[in-house]
């Protein structure tokens, strides 16, 4: 599996999304500046990761969702590759139009930071196979803008179709439904606010989002 | 010529930054606020003849996120 990660002005977990594809695929990641137009031949996954890219301006995610790059990662979706966006990643695939909804300013104001209780809502997805429906996992979450909405309609639609991947076991940010991970209508592109990859070894305190990449590898 | 885009968040959104901005007028001693909706104002100098639908259109495509907000266009 050969995995790239796209790197924003403003990026911060690009490094730490890398190493995780690395540590399931044995490769090096390619890392892909906002501008570039393409894509590196023969990319299976693509990871837009957390951060506060372009400082969070105008919206969180919106100024990254229209860098030149995001027209191959949208056009690579369409083609079927997967797609994996973590925090401002999601926000950029929600501002993309590749993932429904908006997340917005958290309930309670206040950046949250902290190691949050999360329910696998459906372990039939292409990212989440190597869990089991309603297994508790714990990952941390780091963000302001995490509150997921959108018009009950389409939130009807994500439950219905088994498209809600994550949730929040606790009260974190106010999202609607408790929704912390979404997946497309293809299956191949999900955002979630929480950090998998900040779970993949003994010194992050816990490894329950490792099986998340190692399910990426096996559907490569 | 110059535009102004009015980006608000769409009714039944809730707005916690409103809600905490009610909250510190309620604290300062303001009665009577029944509530706090906040936006954006952004202003824009344009091209001579820049039609409402060519500034429409950068709302829709970047200036407003259609799925949470709505936009209103004045221009002078």
């Amino acid at each position: 599996m050969k995995a790239a990660v796209i790197v924003f002005p403003g990026s911060n977990c690009d490094r730490d999304l890398a190493t995780a594809f690395e540590k399931v695929t044995g490769q090096l990641t390619a890392m892909v500046w906002h501008r570039e137009t393409t894509l590196p031949e023969g990319i299976d996954v693509i990871g837009v990761p957390g951060g506060f890219s372009y400082g969070d301006y105008l919206r969180s995610g919106a100024m990254a969702a229209r860098s030149p790059i995001m027209r191959a990662v949208a056009n690579a979706a369409a083609q079927g590759r997967m797609v994996i966006g973590i925090c401002n990643g999601f926000q950029v695939l929600t501002e993309a139009g590749l993932l429904p909804g908006a997340l917005l300013r958290n309930e309670g104001i206040k950046f949250v930071g902290r190691d949050v209780a999360l329910t696998v809502a459906n372990s039939q997805t292409t990212f989440t196979s190597r869990y089991d429906s309603g297994e508790g996992v714990t990952f941390p979450v780091a963000h302001h803008d995490g509150r997921y909405t959108a018009d009950a309609a389409t939130l009807d639609r994500l439950e219905g179709e088994g498209r809600i991947a994550l949730r929040y076991a606790e009260e974190v940010n106010g999202s609607e439904r408790q929704i912390a991970g979404i997946v497309n209508d293809a299956g191949n592109v999900i955002g979630m606010m929480p950090h998998p990859e900040r779970a993949i070894e003994d010194a992050h305190g816990r490894t329950d989002g490792l099986r998340m990449f190692e399910g990426l590898l096996a559907a490569a | 010529m110059k535009a102004r885009v009015f980006v608000t968040l769409k009714p039944g959104v809730l707005d916690a930054q409103g809600k905490a901005i009610h909250h510190a007028l309620e604290g300062l001693g303001f009665a009577g606020v029944n509530d706090v909706r906040q936006g954006k104002l952004i202003e824009l100098d344009l091209a001579d003849g820049t039609s409402t639908a060519q500034i429409e259109d950068m709302c829709r495509k970047l200036l407003a996120n259609t799925v949470i907000e709505n936009f209103r266009v004045e221009t002078a």
